[in-house]
């Protein structure tokens, strides 16, 4: 035998140089039959209906039966609706307190509970912390309701700080997770280092401390603000009379006919979480 | 200028307790090159970070210049530390970690940029003061953070087996550069290592540690040549080990043989274990009076070692340096040999 | 300072030792306070009122009563005062129940295989997936669940496309059925399957995989074998991720279950409204955090023993 056979047809060759270093395709324990398909049908399924939703919300038609052109209808009627521009101010007031609020108290406890020995009520303060992950909303909401109509009543006093404290303590396990999980995986040495080269302890905090944990504080604090925007259930039975937040005013429309402006109402929630969500991710992604 | 007096740190409580440091004591003076030396685990980062503040003592105390320190916090002792693992801020460039221990100690903005010049000059990193430190090579931190320890002038420098994470020919040339700024520095250095080698070549004193004690403290060449302890020995260098009987000031080997040797403090006469160092060992000379029997022989560059054993059964090794173009031609395994020890070869140990 | 040591042993470390917890707990106590006033503490309040009368136009009477705990689960015949099961609120909780386990098998169902399929992309790729499974899960509830209303009522989408390609020839009532609130909660709470068993599976190591197959195991064999068992506390923690939050479900079933397809934390609001009856929507509330709480505690132990093993 003079010449013995190509192991690889002409090609196969071809293909390799294209894809220099990939194998061809063929048996990989990776993929389990069927899996892939089920997976992207499931992708679809997860976006479709927020997709058809975002779509419909710039129909220039009240029906969905028919799509009858282009229009920002509904988002100039919605945001022309006075009780719209209302709940719309309220939810970010809102928000935006109690998530500070939120965010402040969590960093502290943050700071008390990570990079430490088992101290004295470490568990329990741990626990409490994060009791308001632990109860449906649904039980915390009509406890509130029990302790807040009470006080409503003998105080006669309904001004939005029922709101705004509860909201705050429904944030502060939301702020919690992704300021804690920075400080894990902050090196102690860095603080000693600090001590070390004569910072007191607030010039550490305020040099070392504060600034490295920051990516984890931005993040608690927009998780927080993304979790007050869309709490219902809690406002919807803390609320008094007029004080109607954008989700609480939509549960309130769906009673009657939906229109689409509900759905534009929706189309800018979404907007302004996804938003939020994509720079959560950026912040807690990126390592030191 | 530090005196460590009767120092003990327990870690934990009840059942879980750990004993880092027993009753230590050690004084270490002025302009010192002082090592502490031991297996990990044996104490010595303890004591480190208890001289730094780090940590409060169980019991004992911790002066520095004749002032007790033990109650200071670390921000207000005038010592600093080269971390292990560098602790360089991720946030600041080089020039700003250098400042920072300055900033913190109020000085005026022109001797704080003078200050890092100097620093930056005396580690040969100008060029890199304004990089961030993680874009720096291992050996440069390492730089960075000796520079920034030494900027504010403490009256002593703690480093922590702050070559341990660089490549060998790195290591050797930060050794170098280790007694050099040492010396013109004149700051006292305690330095800990688990690297014998690294010890003996740099300090002036190195104190061993095992079990959190301090076994032995002395000068590199009393640590390598008279160990006091069979653990101090077998930890530094290669050793054999060997059953006598001390008389006066001399012992006789179990194997045979008389020889004179310094009595230390606190043996008495009778069984005694003794210390011969393997190159201390020669094989076939003329008035030698030890026979053994060839193990093996092993050839490992600039020396080889003979694996023996004495008529007692005792394994003993000797390690013979290569002559240039020596043929090396020591009799092969099973062969009988006799075995001359040089004048003051034996160490008596204390155990 | 005296001679020897000058402190008595472990003086100094007690100080520093009770100032740094002293300052761990100052530093906690803010949100330890808010949240006992404003999230655990009502949830004690509601015991109290769970054993006391309720008031004519809601609120309660300061009268101890048994009466909320047992019309949880019987009633008091109007007439004979006889007391019979109170079926209303046995079939909610069935309903509540069996809506919840059907959610989770759905989501296993379709969560599994994608959980596998991001774990198995190219790492530069698998961030970006696991992205968008996670974008669906922080975006507003209220607003997913009104998507899929759009979707399937009577004028939705998919009863417009079946109606167009002459599959059927009136729309199919799917809204404020048991099938709309299996099928919303499915999709609201997928990526809580989602997420655990990407995990498990990312840290699962493929050689054992390989080992199997050099075994001679087939790939459903070795799926079965060797990768199910490997990443099952992944599962399991899924399941109960799912499994929770639909037991105590409100605005999902609320929005496309309508009046009449209660679930538990309908069943609750109900006592609180139109019911009058905040005794026994207290007991309803502690009943469903007790069922919660027992699921959780299954789950902290499966996620620690799950730790402790890798």
């Amino acid at each position: 035998m003079v010449d013995t056979a190509p192991t690889t047809t002409p090609a196969e060759q071809r293909a390799a140089k294209r894809h220099p270093g990939r194998a061809p395709k063929g048996y990989s324990m990776r993929t389990l039959p069927g899996f892939s398909v089920i997976a992207l049908f499931t992708m679809i399924v997860l976006y479709a209906p927020i997709m058809i939703l975002v779509i419909y919300s710039f129909n220039e038609g009240t029906s969905l039966a028919i799509w009858e052109g282009f229009s920002l209808r509904w988002y100039r009627q919605a945001a022309a609706n006075e009780a719209v521009q209302d709940a719309a101010i309220r939810s970010l007031y809102l928000a935006f307190i109690a998530s500070s609020i939120g965010t402040v108290a969590a960093t502290m406890a943050a700071l008390a509970t990570t990079r430490t020995r088992r101290f004295p009520g470490k568990t329990m303060i741990y626990a409490l912390i994060n009791q308001p992950l632990m109860v449906p909303e649904i039980v915390t909401a009509v406890a509130l309701l029990i302790v807040f109509a009470t006080i409503k009543v003998w105080t006669g006093h309904t001004s939005m700080i029922y709101l705004i404290v509860a909201h705050t303590a429904f944030c502060i396990p939301f702020a919690y997770l992704p300021i804690r999980a920075r400080l894990e995986t902050m090196d102690m040495s860095l603080e000693t280092a600090a001590r070390d080269l004569y910072a007191s302890p607030w010039l550490t905090f305020r040099k070392v401390t504060l600034p490295l944990m920051w990516p984890g504080i931005v993040a608690g604090l927009m998780l927080a603000f993304v979790i007050s925007l869309d709490t219902v259930v809690i406002t919807e039975f803390v609320k008094s009379a007029g004080q109607e937040t954008l989700p609480t005013y939509m549960l309130g429309q769906l009673r009657r006919v939906v229109t689409p402006e509900v759905n534009a109402i929706s189309t800018v929630i979404l907007a302004a979480g996804a938003i939020l969500v994509a720079l959560f991710f950026r912040l807690t992604q990126r390592k030191g | 200028m530090i005196d460590i007096d009767n120092v003990t740190k327990v870690f934990g409580a009840g059942d879980a307790a750990f004993t880092a440091l027993s009753e230590v004591s050690v004084t270490i003076a002025e302009n010192e090159f002082f090592t502490l030396l031991g297996p990990s685990g044996c104490g010595k980062t303890t004591l480190l970070r208890l001289i730094a503040g780090f940590e409060p003592p169980t019991a004992g105390a911790i002066r520095l210049g004749g002032r007790d320190i033990t109650r200071l916090p670390p921000n207000q002792r005038p010592v600093n530390t080269v971390f292990q693992s560098y602790a360089l801020f991720p946030h600041m460039s080089v020039a700003q970690n250098i400042a920072f221990g300055l900033e913190m100690l109020g000085k005026p903005k022109a001797e704080v940029k003078s200050t890092v010049d100097d620093m930056l000059r005396l580690v040969r990193m100008e060029a890199m003061r304004d990089r961030r430190t993680s874009e720096i090579s291992g050996g440069q931190q390492q730089r960075v953070a000796l520079a920034r320890a030494l900027a504010p002038h403490p009256e002593v420098l703690l480093l922590d087996e702050p070559l341990s994470a660089l490549d060998l020919k790195l290591r050797k040339e930060m050794q170098i550069e280790l007694k050099r700024l040492q010396s013109e520095t004149g700051i006292t250095f305690v330095f800990v290592t688990h690297d014998q080698e690294e010890a003996l070549t740099m300090s002036d004193r190195v104190a061993v540690m095992s079990a959190g004690e301090i076994l032995q403290v002395g000068p590199p060449r009393d640590i390598y040549e008279r160990p006091a302890e069979r653990f101090v020995a077998n930890f530094i260098g290669e050793s054999n080990f060997l059953n006598a009987d001390l008389a006066g000031d001399s012992v006789t080997l179990a194997a045979g043989g008389t020889f004179p040797v310094r009595r230390p403090d606190g043996v008495r006469d009778g069984k005694v274990s003794v210390l011969v160092r393997p190159e201390h060992i020669t094989l076939g000379g003329a008035g030698d009076t030890l026979r053994s029997t060839i193990e093996n022989v092993v050839y490992s560059g600039e020396a080889t070692v003979a694996h023996m054993v004495l008529p007692t059964g005792e394994p003993i090794k000797a390690r013979l340096s290569n002559a240039p173009q020596g043929d090396g031609a020591l009799p092969g395994a099973g062969s009988q040999v006799t075995i001359g020890l040089a004048p003051g070869a034996i160490t008596v140990l204390r155990d | 300072m005296a001679e020897t040591g000058g402190y008595l042993p472990g003086a100094l470390e007690a100080e520093a030792e009770k100032a740094d917890t002293r300052n761990r707990w100052l530093l906690s106590l803010p949100a330890v306070i808010i949240i006992i006033c404003f999230a655990a503490g009502p949830l004690l309040v509601m015991v109290l009122y769970s054993f006391l009368t309720p008031g004519d136009y809601g609120n309660v009477k300061w009268e101890f009563s048994l009466e909320g705990w047992m019309n949880t689960i019987v009633q008091r015949d109007i007439f004979d005062d006889t007391l019979m099961w109170a079926d209303a609120h046995i079939s909610i909780f069935w309903r509540s129940f069996s809506l919840s386990v059907i959610t989770t098998v759905l989501t296993l169902i379709f969560g599994l295989p994608t959980a596998w399929f991001i774990a198995t992309q190219p790492p530069g790729r698998r961030e970006l997936w696991l992205f968008l499974v996670t974008v669906p899960f922080w975006s507003n509830l209220l607003v997913r669940t009104i998507a899929i209303q759009e979707l399937i009522r009577n004028e939705g989408v998919i009863n417009l496309v079946l109606l167009k390609l002459g599959v059927i020839d009136a729309p199919i009532q799917m809204m404020f059925t048991d099938f709309a609130i299996g099928f919303g909660m499915t999709y609201v709470y997928l990526p809580l399957m989602v997420l655990p068993i990407y995990a498990a599976v990312d840290k699962l190591d493929f050689r054992l995989v390989e080992a199997a197959h050099d075994l001679y195991a087939s790939r459903w064999t070795a799926f079965r074998r060797v990768i199910l068992p490997l990443i099952k506390p992944g599962i399991i923690a899924g399941s109960i991720l799912v499994f929770i939050p639909s037991l105590g479900a409100y605005v999902t079933p609320r929005v496309l279950g309508g009046g009449k397809n209660l679930m538990f934390g309908n069943l609750i609001e109900l006592q609180f409204g139109a019911g009058r009856n905040w005794p026994l929507g207290a007991a309803l509330s502690l009943m469903l955090m007790t069922a919660v709480m027992i699921a959780l505690i299954y789950y902290v132990r499966v996620t620690s023993r799950d730790r402790a093993d890798g």
